[in-house]
């Protein structure tokens, strides 16, 4: 283990080297911060990013030369600093590495903002539910919307208590926070759709968002539909490029094909085909498995 | 024009160049055969990644040159699109002066190892060989010799550094490092200014890295010309997408006074027919950047692909050439081509299609897809192709293709590429609203200097032209440093 770690350091040190002859800029990890025992959040260095970022922006993130690409949403950004910050959730090889990275680590390329900026505006109340890891880009939306002068009502959605993260930062910015757990081991029992019932029943909604994973926000996009109330997700395809190279991200809106990582990643949440989302989701399901079931062992060993 | 001809004349009239015409009979010229290009074994290579064409051997080369006529009215050259001194540099040959045939390539040509290898030869210089045109005899092997004449100046670890004119610490942004992109930034980096290329990938070299495969065009001869630009002093910026991660007017408060926007031709398009969007399904870019950018095929890389065992892939150009012959590559039992029209039309490099051949790719032409299914788990399991005949020519000049009812079938696969072209890349004219596209989405230019209608913005290449050729790119690029050089100096002159 400690040879183990040596090993990355001398390793790290050799592509520092390599790189700052290329010229090449990489971003150090600043924070670290665990959420739960699988969220992390990052604050990276990145000063043009997080000078040019909107609410909504993503960046696509490479670990190492052998890294694949991986988006992340740009959970908030200090400009000042020169920082911007990710949370990841664990859920397979690189994200599992990016949560093992240490303060110091250096992450080869941090490219972005990349996608269309959210489209925000004062139009009343707004309804935002963010399950999962879906809070963390949820987040900047919420402020903006806040500071647009909009009535914020916030719903967080998880399986347990220790699954629900960013709590108290979106208390900051929301009119009011609604905590649901499935199990009922934190705030309200049950799932975000009836969360979205209750607020929607109890006073006029303008405009709601729904960010997580996939099945919830097919089920958010049902509810708001039976409610004809404006929606917006914003999507999780699989992407490689980011920036409309190569259609990885592609999914019917409205019957038509769009690319996610341009035309996105926020759509009309009554017009995403959700279905084939998920089946596109699902692509390299054994990949990823075996991918990852060979990490883990990297890691014990 | 007029001086071009003139300069040719003067350099032909040179007195080695008489000396080297007189050395052997025309008829004996004439006489010679076109010398093979050494390749790979088809049944060795279609599974592994090497080059295929293994280059001539300086014998080779000399013996090709030999067929060379130096011509008084070089005829080849009008065919080239940067009008490379060509016999000069096939006499060059012919005495063994390789390193002084690779300077004369270079004198018009940035990249001759990457042109000598994926240039259309057969439809500009060597079409317009005098061999073809009035002898009816193959061309002279102008590709191999370029190709031959710079991987020789590679190999001898002398490769010259061009000179460049003193610092005149003016920066200038080029955008995109691509062909068109690298050729205007060594361009400008000659003329003395401070270029800095930004690219938004994690790689330098745009097509010629994420596009087109090791097996025709081996990456670590990009890299060696990327190093070659570094020692001119040209800074790169991967990660960085100009618009986004920073907009023209930051980088022109940082003091950038001109750009080269070679964005290129990124957009992949796809057919909208029933089933596209199917797991297993990919727009050849995708195919091709996993593996040739982010190296899937390779165990130790992260990224994954999906290459099954009955792999369609749909069109006729080079980048359908080149998916089908990775698809073999990764293990394709059956590796197709399905192609609207005839072979006679398909716009891949003759090279290619007969390369491909040979390798085992089944040519199903004269066929369309119509739909495609699924099997339980979202994953592509079938075609519906429908056949096709050749009506009267279209717009393109090329017979149109004419479906013939009721002759639809349906055949299995389980992988599916769509390489059906490419639209302009839509970051900068999105990134920029004043700037004048035409309804194509490519960029307007001025065919002179390739300066756009914002004038401080020049551009080039498959952003101009919708989808070209390296060296119309390289071309581009060279015309629109020389478009900002004056620009620039016009400028610094008005003040
Ligand atoms: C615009 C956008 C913003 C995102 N923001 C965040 C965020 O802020 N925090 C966060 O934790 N996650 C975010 N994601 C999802 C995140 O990109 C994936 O979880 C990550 O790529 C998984 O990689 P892996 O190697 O760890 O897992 P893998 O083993 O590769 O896959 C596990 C799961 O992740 C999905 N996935 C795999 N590769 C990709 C890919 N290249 N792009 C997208 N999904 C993929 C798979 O469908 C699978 O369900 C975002 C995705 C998008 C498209
Ligand atoms: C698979 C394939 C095979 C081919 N085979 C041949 C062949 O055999 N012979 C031939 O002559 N031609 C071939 N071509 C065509 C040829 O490669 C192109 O015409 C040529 O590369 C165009 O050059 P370019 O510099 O205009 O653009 P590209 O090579 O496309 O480069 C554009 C670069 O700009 C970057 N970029 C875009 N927007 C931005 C931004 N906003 N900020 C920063 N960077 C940006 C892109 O990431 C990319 O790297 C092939 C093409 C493909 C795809
Ligand atoms: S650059 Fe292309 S067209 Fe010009 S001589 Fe070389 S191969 Fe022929
Ligand atoms: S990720 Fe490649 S086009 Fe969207």
């Amino acid at each position: 283990m400690f040879k183990a770690r040596i090993f990355f350091y001398f390793w790290q040190l050799k592509i520092l080297i390599k790189n700052y002859f290329r010229q090449k800029k990489m971003s150090k990890i600043l924070e670290k911060e665990f959420f739960s025992k699988n969220v992390v959040k990052l604050v990276l260095e990145a000063p043009e990013i997080a000078r040019t970022r909107k609410p909504g922006h993503f960046v696509i993130v490479r670990i190492d030369e052998k890294g694949e690409r991986i988006p992340l949403t740009i959970s908030a950004a200090d400009e000042k600093k020169g920082t911007i910050t990710l949370v990841i959730q664990r859920v397979g090889v690189t994200s599992a590495k990016l949560c093992n990275m240490n303060v110091g680590d250096v992450i080869m390329d941090v490219v972005g903002p990349l996608g269309t900026a959210t489209h925000i505006e004062k139009v009343g109340t707004v309804l935002c539910a963010g399950g999962g890891v879906g809070v963390a880009p949820m987040l900047p939306i919420v402020e903006g919307l806040k500071k647009a002068g909009n009535r914020v009502i916030t719903i967080l959605a998880a399986r347990s208590k220790d699954l629900i993260i960013l709590e108290d930062q979106m208390r900051e910015f929301s009119d009011e926070v609604i905590v649901m757990t499935d199990d009922g081991s934190y705030g309200k029992k049950g799932l975000v759709t009836a969360g979205m019932e209750e607020v929607i029943n109890r006073e006029k909604v303008d405009l709601c968002f729904v960010i997580g994973p996939a099945i919830m926000m097919k089920f958010g996009a049902l509810t708001t539909k039976k409610y004809n109330i404006p929606t917006m997700a914003s999507l999780n395809t699989i992407m490689v490029d980011g920036t409309g190279m190569c259609g990885a991200c592609r999914v019917h809106i409205g019957g038509k094909t769009r690319f996610v990582c341009v035309d996105g990643p926020e759509f009309d949440a009554h017009q995403v085909d959700f279905d084939e989302m998920m089946t596109r989701l699902g692509a390299y399901k054994e990949q990823e498995y075996e991918a990852y079931q060979k990490y883990l062992q990297t890691v014990e060993a | 024009m007029e001086n071009i001809i003139d300069y040719l004349k003067a350099e032909r009239s040179q007195e080695w160049r008489a000396e080297v015409r007189k050395r052997m009979k025309a008829k004996e010229r004439t006489s010679l055969q076109r010398i093979n290009m050494p390749e790979e074994d088809p049944d060795v290579r279609n599974k592994n990644s090497v080059e295929v064409n293994k280059g001539l051997a300086p014998e080779m080369a000399i013996a090709e040159a030999h067929r060379c006529l130096d011509c008084a009215d070089p005829t080849c050259i009008t065919g080239c699109p940067v009008g490379i001194n060509i016999p000069k540099f096939i006499k060059q040959i012919e005495v063994e002066d390789f390193a002084g045939a690779a300077v004369t390539l270079k004198e018009t040509n940035a990249l001759p190892a990457v042109c000598g290898r994926v240039c259309p030869q057969e439809k500009q210089c060597e079409l317009n060989c005098f061999y073809t045109q009035k002898l009816d005899k193959p061309p002279i092997a102008i590709g191999y010799l370029e190709r031959f004449a710079a991987d020789w100046e590679r190999n001898s670890g002398k490769m010259s550094v061009p000179k460049t004119e003193k610092h005149n610490k003016i920066k200038v942004g080029v955008v995109g490092s691509g062909p068109a992109g690298l050729a205007a930034a060594g361009d400008l980096a000659k003329y003395g200014y401070d270029v800095t290329v930004f690219e938004a990938l994690h790689e330098v070299g745009g097509v010629l890295k994420y596009g087109i495969p090791e097996f025709r065009l081996p990456n670590e001869l990009v890299d060696v010309e990327i190093e070659t630009m570094r020692k001119m002093g040209i800074k790169f910026r991967t990660d960085f997408i100009v618009g986004k991660t920073a907009t023209f007017d930051d980088l022109k408060k940082e003091g950038f006074q001109a750009f080269f926007v070679g964005s290129g031709a990124g957009l992949p398009r796809f057919m909208n027919i029933p089933g596209e969007n199917l797991n297993g399904i990919f727009s050849s870019n995708e195919y091709l950047t996993r593996i040739n950018l982010m190296h899937a095929a390779s165990d130790e890389y992260d990224t994954p692909v999906i290459s099954g065992k009955n792999v369609a892939v749909i069109g006729g150009g080079n980048t359908a050439m080149d998916s089908v012959r990775t698809a073999k590559r990764l293990g394709a039992d059956k590796a197709m081509i399905i192609y609207r029209r005839s072979e006679a039309e398909m716009p891949a490099r003759i090279e290619e299609i007969k390369h491909a051949k040979e390798e085992g790719i089944i040519f199903m032409n004269l066929h369309n897809p119509l739909e495609y299914y699924s099997d339980e788990n979202g994953r592509v399991k079938q075609v519906k192709l429908q056949k096709m005949e050749l009506g009267e020519p279209d717009a393109s000049g090329r017979r149109r293709p004419i479906p013939i009812e009721g002759s639809e079938f349906i055949i299995d696969v389980d992988t599916v590429v769509v390489s059906v072209g490419v639209s302009p890349n839509p970051l900068i004219p999105k990134a920029l609203k004043n700037l004048k596209v035409t309804d194509w989405g490519t960029i307007v230019v001025d065919p002179d200097t390739m300066q756009s209608s914002v004038p401080e913005i020049f551009a080039g290449g498959d952003i101009v032209r919708g989808g070209a050729t390296v060296i119309l790119a390289m071309g581009d690029g060279r015309k629109a440093a020389a478009g900002m050089h004056k620009y620039i100096q016009e400028k610094i002159q008005a003040n």
